[in-house]
């Protein structure tokens, strides 16, 4: 009796684990020498004539400073790193140029904060579906991160 | 002596009333934020293509946040917050109208308001009109709002805007703030107390 029991939950627990393996909770991680880039997400979007977002984490655990000199998108004409500024609770939104990432840190693209504009959609952004990001760094070159498109209204990858 | 001792007792009698007046001014003061706050006034059209004013939704309480469609950030971030809101407030729901107004009217049409706001919850209404008419209920809010001419922007421009969602009670006053980001769970307990 309790060793049918013992295999039923052996059973059961190797199916579990090969369902999480299925489907891994950890979004897409890409890396090139030491600049690592993870848990990126977009925004969908409502057709193509409005820009969307796209949010990632990148760490740089080299022992030098690098920096993010240029994004393109397969879904978007263009692709660059927005600031969010707040003065006096008012908000306003600009590129933010090259992005430096200095040696040990991890510089974190999230909502109210430095996002990914897409402008000029080539398609629209699907719940569901995924592209392709590049990331160019001075040093590290070129990263290619595969991007999760969430819901308009969320706020990121569910952990 | 008997001077000396009518003179002390009306100081300390004016001291008392001193006192107490100020505390009752201060008591009145915080109090009447809430009750006599301003009363904001406007005239637009909702996502429907009807003409409403702020009397349109008196006997409600109401989340005002000013936006434009074409933010990808703060914008669907709020928005989608006010939708967690709406469905946290289960049955109090009903009590509640979320307000989006674009404060980018020239491209923002009742249609493409319609298109944004219904994707983040039924429940929210969208509202533009002319320029004239979003200014003037820009500032009948006290919130700011400004084209900023950006190159690689979508038409070359983008829009700075105050972020804060505004509560107004069911009698149109002004009672407060909700700064960007302010958690929904924050939002409810707030409006769950005063509904």
């Amino acid at each position: 009796m309790s060793s049918i029991k013992f295999l039923g939950a052996v059973i059961s627990l190797t199916f579990l684990m090969a369902v999480g393996f299925i489907s891994p909770a950890v979004p897409d991680t890409a890396r090139n020498d030491e600049v690592i880039v993870e848990a990126a997400w977009a925004r969908a979007s409502i057709g193509t004539s409005r820009p969307s977002a796209a949010y990632l984490t990148i760490r740089n655990e080299g022992d030098e400073t690098d920096v993010l000199t240029s994004l393109k998108a397969s879904v978007s004409e263009v692709a660059e790193v927005h600031a969010m500024t707040m003065t006096d609770g008012v908000a306003r939104m600009g590129p933010a140029g090259a992005v430096k990432l200095p040696a040990g840190h991890e510089v974190v693209l999230k909502p109210g904060g430095l996002h990914v504009m897409l402008m000029n959609l080539k398609q629209p952004l699907k719940e569901g579906e995924k592209f392709t990001l590049t990331l160019t760094f001075k040093g590290a070159g070129p990263i290619d991160v595969s991007v999760p498109v969430l819901g308009i209204g969320a706020s990121g990858p569910v952990q | 002596m008997k001077t000396v001792r009518y003179i002390l007792w009306g100081l300390a009698l004016l001291a008392l009333v001193i006192v107490a007046g100020h505390q009752l001014s201060h008591f009145l003061g915080t109090d009447a934020e809430n009750v006599d706050g301003f009363q904001p006034a406007f005239t637009l059209v909702n996502h429907q293509g009807d003409t409403v004013s702020e009397a349109t939704y008196r006997g409600n309480w109401a989340l005002v946040f000013f936006g434009f469609t074409n933010c990808p950030d703060i914008c669907p971030t709020t928005l989608a917050e006010l939708a967690d809101v709406m469905d946290g407030l289960g049955n109090s729901a009903a009590k509640v109208t979320p307000l989006f107004i674009t404060i980018d009217p020239e491209r923002d049409r009742v249609e493409t308001v319609a298109e944004y706001v219904s994707a983040f919850h039924p429940s929210i209404v969208g509202l533009t009109g002319t320029d004239k008419q979003v200014t003037e209920a820009a500032d009948s809010f006290k919130a700011y709002f400004e084209r900023v001419p950006q190159d690689s922007a979508p038409d070359g421009y983008t829009m700075g805007h105050t972020s804060a969602v505004y509560l107004i009670s069911p009698e149109g006053h002004f009672v407060r703030t909700f700064q960007f980001r302010t958690p929904p769970e924050m939002i409810i307990e707030d409006l769950k107390e005063r509904i």
